[in-house]
């Protein structure tokens, strides 16, 4: 019986991934989300769009980099995110008026919507593939821990290693960060609440004086800044592959889904809770069942449920779960 | 009348496209074109029926390709002897079990009164399934996957004609798309297509990793086509050469131009069967009840249709004529490679397929299959010729000319998308519209 190991182990291995995970999850589900209450079609460019931006601010970076401009241990990308951001929200508005908003006039269904945002996809997707290539791209520098793995058995004496990237602290801070703004401009700014209203009834909204294309504009931009943060987050905490961006797409959607489409406190518990349950049922708990089992007892196989490729299967059987149970999701969406 | 015109032609300008191919480069790669043409048509088919006819949107057609596909592994190839000796039986009963303790699971929820104790029970009957399941495959596989790992590892298939694996491909993907069905069709149409897109990479993630039975991504290759003759028998057939000398071609060109005859005129007689077959029902009672539900559910449903059920009917048909097709594709490869099935390839590019030609029109979506599986496989060097001509006036060696020129092959994803957007645009009804 060895507790405080086991217990080290589990944070180690589950619960701080799966916090930084969850976070970059909620951040990207809550650009879903957004897009959905106003805009009202769920947006399948969206994981190309967190590409597209995680890509811009990578260029950026090696920009500074070559210049020689650093930002003391925090990552250099941190600098570079503001312009990632803009290039995103003007290639969102650019898609919008060239695309999106004719059949926005002509109140296309929207499933129709949705069938247009595979087109964009395609065409984020292959720009992304077109300037930066398919390769593995790393844009991680400064330091890389806030506590390593020695460190903190050198500290505690402990047999079991705690790892702290500094690209999981600065993932969890940035969450906290971006959630705290966007709730505060959605409940206390004039733009906020008039989005609030249009996304709640929008003839009603219309009737009150909103101007329907500000409020689409505004929601673009929240959506790039969104959706930039979450694409290089996810980019400094693993690595940068338009692919797996790509395949982002599913667990993202099910997090909103799960939430509630729509609600965007629904859409972090969605992140948080997808994120948990992949990585706890795809771990392999041999270790840390072994500490906690009597001397002689240890289990002799890995102990994991799942393998860890089937955490798409994770993300949809909870999805499944919840649409059979609670068919809005956990937090009451709305639907079109 | 002019319709028709106007799609004859359209398909005539298809053709004189391949045709041209095969003037310019060569018939091997115009051939190439035409059979998975011919596959990509009958796919969009499937999809064609259920977004066409049905209005359900399915983004998982990537599953139901690959379900096809495993199909003909488990038809066709030869079965491994030791294997099924040494985990067979257990493996089948594992999944048995794992069959039964579902089954008795949807049954005990359905019986028990609600309440904590209906949920308690069901947990722990998930539960003790589960590790009952878990106890008996897990050896079972590591045994079945130490059986000459390099060559086999699985337990292979029947060993029967690959062209019985055609329908049993789809009757795999049927029974998918039942078991889909079945939880997902209730939701709507956004949920739906979630819900499809997890279930595709599902299936994917099954054969990438149930090495036992289907390698895994150490491939099963070398799939026996049964009625179509191999190149290398070909050429070392006295006869064969004499003719094709005689003929005045070469015979190594002109065997494998044979072998690409024959599978093309296979899938021809499939495709206009199902083309066929599906003209006909459309223009059944059967045809105008689904558009009916299409266009406005509640009216059909207040005249007494039952839409949950077309709508699980229609499903399945359409995902198994996608699974017909995978296990097409299969055959026509010789090879499954669970690694190369992505969803931008296998899903959404049918998509494409459907809409360019016309959703709610047969004709359209085998114009679409044809059109633009020409348009992927011939963008890429119309892209490198257009990358030549901008770079021509720049430095030789220069960055951004390297990077141009690479980049070249990357054009396709952003031409299908601009294509896309395109006709939605203008032609929203696509190249030949419903009538």
């Amino acid at each position: 019986m060895d507790p405080i190991n086991a217990i080290v182990a589990l944070l180690n291995f589950v619960v701080i991934p799966a916090t930084a995970y969850g976070a970059q999850l909620a951040i990207g589900a809550l650009g879903v989300t957004m897009i959905y209450g106003i805009l009202r079609f769920s947006n399948f460019a969206h994981g190309d769009t967190m590409a597209f931006g995680a890509m811009c601010t990578i260029l950026v970076t090696w920009l500074f980099q070559s210049w020689g401009l650093h930002l003391w241990v925090l990552p250099t990308a941190l600098l570079a995110l503001p312009f990632g951001i803009a290039a995103t929200a003007a290639l969102l508005i650019f898609t919008d008026r060239a695309v999106y908003r004719f059949y926005r006039r002509q109140k296309a269904a929207p499933v129709i919507l949705v069938i247009v945002s595979m087109g964009v996809m395609f065409v984020m997707n292959g720009l992304v593939r077109f300037i930066i290539g398919v390769e593995d791209q790393n844009f991680l520098d400064g330091e890389r821990f806030i506590i390593s793995a020695r460190t903190f058995k050198e500290m505690t004496g402990l047999d079991e290693g705690l790892a702290f990237k500094t690209s999981q602290g600065l993932t969890i801070v940035t969450a906290v960060v971006v959630v705290a703004a966007l709730f505060w401009f959605l409940n206390r700014t004039r733009t906020g609440k008039s989005m609030r209203a249009f996304s709640d009834n929008e003839d009603l909204a219309l009737l009150s004086g909103i101007n329907p294309e500000k409020v689409v504009t505004y929601t673009w931009i929240i959506v790039a800044g969104l959706a930039t943060i979450a694409g290089v987050l996810y980019g400094l905490d693993k690595s940068f592959k338009p692919f797996t961006y790509f395949q982002l797409l599913l667990p993202i959607f099910a997090a909103a889904i799960v939430g509630g489409l729509g609600s965007p406190i629904g859409a972090i518990a969605g992140g948080f809770v997808i994120a948990f349950s992949e990585i706890t049922v795809t771990y392999a708990f041999k270790k840390v069942l072994g500490y906690f089992a009597p001397g002689g007892w240890e289990p002799d196989s890995l102990m994991q449920l799942l393998s860890t490729d089937y955490k798409f299967a994770v993300s949809f059987a909870i999805l499944i779960i919840v649409l059979l149970f609670k068919p809005t999701g956990l937090f009451k969406g709305k639907s079109v | 009348m002019t319709h028709q015109i106007r799609a004859i032609g359209m398909f005539a300008a298809v053709f004189a496209l391949i045709a041209l191919t095969g003037f310019t480069s060569s018939w091997n790669v115009a051939l190439g074109i035409i059979n998975m043409g011919l596959i990509s048509a009958i796919m969009a088919l499937g999809v064609n029926m259920q977004w066409g006819y049905a209005g359900l949107f399915n983004v998982g057609v990537m599953g139901f390709v690959a379900l096809g596909g495993l199909g003909a592994v488990i038809v066709s190839m030869p079965p491994v002897g030791e294997a099924w000796a040494t985990g067979g039986l257990r493996v089948l009963l594992a999944l048995a079990v794992a069959l039964g303790t579902i089954v008795a699971a949807i049954k005990l929820w359905g019986r028990m009164a609600p309440g904590r104790a209906r949920g308690l029970a069901m947990l722990a009957l998930l539960v003790v399934g589960f590790f009952l399941f878990r106890f008996l495959f897990d050896p079972a596989v590591e045994a079945i996957e130490a059986v000459n790992p390099a060559a086999t590892g699985y337990l292979g298939g029947l060993g029967l004609p690959v062209l019985l694996a055609w329908p049993i491909g789809g009757a795999l993907a049927a029974g998918a798309a039942w078991i889909v069905g079945k939880t997902a069709l209730g939701l709507r149409s956004d949920y739906l297509a979630i819900a499809t897109l997890g279930i595709a990479e599902i299936i994917i993630a099954v054969l990438k990793n149930e090495d036992w039975m289907t390698r895994g991504v150490k491939n099963v290759i070398g799939i026996p086509r049964s009625p179509v003759p191999y190149e290398i028998d070909l050429q070392n057939s006295p006869g064969f050469v004499e003719k094709m000398t005689a003929w005045g071609f070469d015979p190594v060109t002109a065997s494998s131009i044979v072998v690409k005859l024959c599978y093309a005129s296979l899938f021809t007689a499939v495709l206009l069967l199902l083309l066929w077959a599906s003209q006909m029902a459309l223009n059944s009672p059967w045809g105008r009840m689904m558009r009916a539900i299409r266009d406005n559910e509640v009216a059909a449903e207040a005249m007494g249709k039952d839409v949950t059920g077309r709508h699980l009917q229609i499903f399945i048909l359409g995902s198994a004529i996608c699974g017909l097709a995978g296990a097409m594709m299969t055959t026509l490869d010789g090879q499954l490679t669970p690694g190369t099935y992505q969803p931008l390839r296998f899903t959404f590019l049918i998509w494409v397929m459907v809409i360019v030609g016309g959703s709610g029109n047969n004709w359209g979506s085998v114009l679409g299959g044809f059109l633009i599986w020409f348009l992927w496989v011939e963008v890429e060097p119309i892209g490198l010729w257009l990358m030549d001509v901008i770079t021509s006036g720049m430095a030789d060696g220069s960055a951004l000319k390297t990077h141009l020129l690479e980049s070249a092959a990357h054009m396709r994803l952003l031409t299908m998308g601009l294509i896309l957007l395109l006709v939605l645009r203008f032609s929203p009804r696509g190249l030949i519209p419903e009538r």
